[in-house]
């Protein structure tokens, strides 16, 4: 039985800023591949030109694209100022809508910053729940078998849609409240992660890790969680390395600069590296909430002439920062997945991650540390910036086991999920 | 005839503490978990196994008899942390049925980086040997098993043995059988014994696997197998690490009671009877030459070395340690020597292997470490500390061109 989904995602290229855009995205896509029908409703909060929930192809340039690309997705936007990061998280992720606002004419940009002016206002609340409203309108022509929602901000759509329909609610964590906030939770936005969970026939986690969180978490029963990894679009081919000469060494953090990604401990553990090497140069790429902070904490140390920060690049820069890069370091204190280890490898950089990282349990070939360990964190950098042979290691067996990591494998592993919400063999 | 000749292997290496790049201090070793690891073991494995061949020799009288390689760092390590377990060895040496091998002291791969190290670390076990068991070794085995021609001419020029070993494997040995005795290409008197993998690894790996045809394996069954090498060989040469005893198959798989049984049962037929490795070189004539121009060893299925230098971590680890050979010797201090020879015990490479790393193995049980790459980082911090420590003793000197000046200095 082909089973057609209803996707409720986020973000599709060109404007992709961060983890949660790509894994919908490279989720989709692969099951374009495999034939599996989905209507993908995207929160878009671009100048409405179209009726709310009025199908976007042939009006939007990049919905266009992607109408002719993906064969078996339907796109369609729903007016909505959510962004997948909560502001302050990614300033990058408000940035981009920002400055597309004012290219295209006709954007009210003082309400889109009103929307995302604070952690989680009453703005942010209302809008998830305009945001259920238009997607319950949107469906209403639409036919699909199950729902699949991605991360919180669309279970409450998600959980209206399959009350009124009857039909199966599927929710993907790609991160919980836990992770972005550590201890100092939210309770409304867990209150609605616990919902859509508890509401769902199937939770699909990213990890173990996020497993283990949502069962112990938010007590849901076990048995209905059920962990699918991420995918990398790999070809396996080497990038192009940067050929200009280098007589330091350069390692590289690439994440949003907030609590949840670990930048202090990246800054402590480069510190301790200065102790030992002089010839280091530390980048990190991104932006945050924690940027100015990590700014005055690398001059507080004394290393401010080691450590340079970019803020958020895109494109052609991202390439380069990897191509100078000598060692990934993904710090984070909770990390569900991590797919940016993967892309480093991808870009012939060898990773150090933390062991509160989805891709800490699924991944061999890379260097595995806890986040608070600052000696070993440092340890581990000399040794791969020491000794080649390592450096080559990592990086030559950890781009072989990239490859095992197939978009089609999860969209495969999700459509069976799909058979087993349904009672369908 | 067919003679069975046991040879089991007795060994633990010294494991690394975890040292980092931070780490200042000399000591090396993690003196808790080898003292616990040992003492584990000794309780498993080596009391009860040491125990029930004693038995065996005994109710036999005479008939009954194996062969052992016990490294001198095992031996070391018994010494301290389960003395016990030396003495049960002495009193099964004292009752000349079982006779103790030589190799390298501290179960290395000196062979392929300074033959004098090796010549070295072979006559350190034979004392050793001598000191604790009153034999002086007849026969070599090298660590691991691993062997070829240049390996074979080497102790024959060290001198003093009657035979040396190897793996019986397919690839050296094509058509022939292991059950005979060979000998090396170029040597004169220096025999060669071939480990039957087959009937090895019957115990050694297949005994509890319930998938195999052949489970349950009696004493009776395995007796036959024996049996059916009369008129085809001389020997059945059975090299098992002592290890499997208690350790790698358990008590409750019965491998005790199939031991128990087995002498009796291969003695019911008239032309069998048990031999020590030495008695076997002297009881049989070579009967044609084994040409291994490669290294073998009993390593996996590979039977190769890609287990300690398969990668190029596991060449730079070895390589580093070697370089250092000179400026330690020109050290003059037994302290440093030591630790040096410690770190040459083919373990912390085998630790480094990244071979079956990809699909989550069974050398994990064997592997204090999380990942082959946490092991090196490990080893080459020690390393980096061990190469400071020499520098110290021998300040200006490019002390391996002039190891003499450098100790006077």
């Amino acid at each position: 039985m082909k089973i057609k989904t209803l996707m409720l995602g986020w973000e599709f290229p060109p404007f992709i800023s961060g983890g949660l855009g790509t894994a919908c995205y490279g989720l989709t896509k692969a099951m374009d591949r495999l034939g599996i029908p989905v209507v993908f409703i995207l929160p878009r909060a671009m100048p409405i030109r179209l009726t709310a929930g009025g199908e976007l192809a042939g009006t939007g340039t990049f919905g266009q694209h992607y109408q002719t690309e993906l064969r078996n997705i339907r796109l369609r936007a729903v007016a909505s100022t959510l962004t997948p990061y909560a502001p302050g998280q990614s300033r990058a992720a408000a940035n981009w809508r920002k400055t597309r606002a004012k290219t295209e004419n006709g954007v009210d940009v003082i309400a889109l910053e009103e929307a995302t002016g604070a952690n989680y206002g009453p703005d942010m609340q209302e809008e998830v729940y305009r945001y259920a409203v238009r997607v319950m309108k949107a469906a209403e022509g639409e036919e699909f078998d199950i729902i699949h929602a991605h991360d919180w901000m669309t279970f409450p759509a998600g959980i209206a849609l399959a009350t009124q329909t009857g039909k199966p609610l599927v929710v993907q964590v790609h991160s919980t409240e836990f992770d972005r906030s550590g201890e100092h939770v939210n309770q409304r936005v867990y209150d609605i992660e616990r919902q859509g969970m508890h509401a769902a026939s199937r939770v699909i986690a990213v990890s173990n890790y996020t497993r283990n969180i949502v069962i112990n978490r938010y007590g849901v029963p076990p048995e209905k969680v059920e962990v699918v990894y991420n995918g990398i679009d790999f070809n396996g081919h080497a990038e192009a390395s940067y050929a200009g000469p280098r007589s330091d060494k350069t390692v590289l953090f690439l994440g949003r600069v907030t609590m949840q990604k670990g930048p202090e401990y990246f800054l402590f553990a480069a510190k301790r590296v200065l102790e030992k090497m002089d010839n280091v140069k530390f980048v990190m790429v991104g932006d945050g909430d924690m940027l100015h902070r990590s700014i005055e904490l690398a001059a507080n140390l004394g290393i401010g002439h080691k450590v340079f920060f970019t803020r958020f690049l895109r494109g052609e820069d991202v390439d380069r920062a990897y191509q100078m890069a000598d060692l990934y370091v993904m710090p984070s204190v909770s990390e569900p997945f991590g797919i940016a280890p993967l892309e480093a490898l991808q870009h012939n950089v060898p990773v150090l991650v933390s062991k509160t990282s989805g891709i800490a349990e699924a991944f061999r070939n890379a260097l595995k540390v806890d986040f608070w360990d600052i000696n070993e964190m440092a340890n581990k950098m000399v040794a791969v910036l020491r000794h080649e042979p390592l450096h080559e290691m990592l990086l030559r067996e950890g781009r072989k086991e990239a490859l095992r990591f197939r978009w089609e494998d999860s969209a495969a592993r999700v459509n069976d999920i799909y058979h087993e919400a349904l009672g369908v063999g | 005839m067919a003679s069975v000749c046991f040879y089991f292997q007795v060994h633990q290496p010294y494991r690394l503490r975890h040292y980092t790049i931070f780490d200042t201090g000399n000591d090396y070793f993690d003196n808790h978990k080898n003292g616990e690891i040992c003492r584990k073991v000794a309780n498993k494995c080596y009391m009860p196994a040491n125990q029930l061949f004693l038995d065996l020799i005994r109710r036999h009288r005479g008939r009954f008899k194996i062969s052992y390689s016990t490294t001198g760092i095992i031996l070391e390590q018994l010494k301290e942390y389960a003395p016990d377990v030396l003495e049960s060895f002495q009193k099964l040496a004292d009752t000349g049925c079982a006779e103790f091998l030589a190799e390298t002291y501290h179960h290395s791969l000196s062979f392929l980086f300074s033959p004098s190290e090796f010549a070295d670390q072979i006559e350190a076990h034979r004392q050793v040997i001598y000191d604790l068991f009153g034999q002086r070794p007849r026969v070599f085995r090298n660590t691991e098993l691993i062997y070829n021609n240049a390996i074979a001419q080497a102790v024959e020029r060290i001198g003093g043995f009657d035979a040396i070993l190897a793996e019986g494997a397919d690839h050296i040995l094509g058509y022939r059988s292991p059950n005979y005795v060979y000998r090396p290409p170029n040597t004169s008197t220096l025999k060669l014994l071939l480990k039957n993998y087959r009937l090895s690894d019957d115990i050694a790996f297949r005994f509890s696997n319930r998938d195999w045809s052949e489970w349950p394996m009696k004493a009776e069954k395995f007796a036959q197998w024996v049996n059916a090498v009369n008129g085809n060989g001389y020997v059945v040469n059975l090299f098992i690490d002592y290890e499997t005893f208690g350790e790698h198959q358990w008590e409750d798989t019965g491998i005790f009671e199939f031991l128990r049984h087995l002498p009796t049962e291969i003695l019911k037929h008239p032309d069998n009877d048990f031999k020590t490795l030495s008695e076997a070189a002297a009881a049989y004539d070579a009967v044609d030459v084994v040409d291994v121009p490669f290294l073998v060893s009993w390593a996996d299925t590979e039977r190769d070395l890609s287990a300690w230098l398969g990668n190029a971590m596991q060449h730079s680890a070895i390589r580093e340690l070697y370089r250092l050979e000179a400026m330690v010797r020109a050290s003059n201090d037994p302290q440093l020597m030591d630790d040096w020879r410690r770190l040459q015990t083919s373990d912390h490479f085998y630790y480094m292997c990244t071979k079956w790393f990809a699909d989550g193995d069974v050398h994990k049980y064997f592997n204090p470490y999380d990942s082959p790459y946490d092991s090196y980082i490990n080893y080459m911090n020690i390393l980096d500390n061990l190469r400071s420590r020499c520098s110290v003793v021998a300040p200006t000197s490019p002390a391996h061109d002039h190891p003499v000046s450098a100790m006077s200095a």
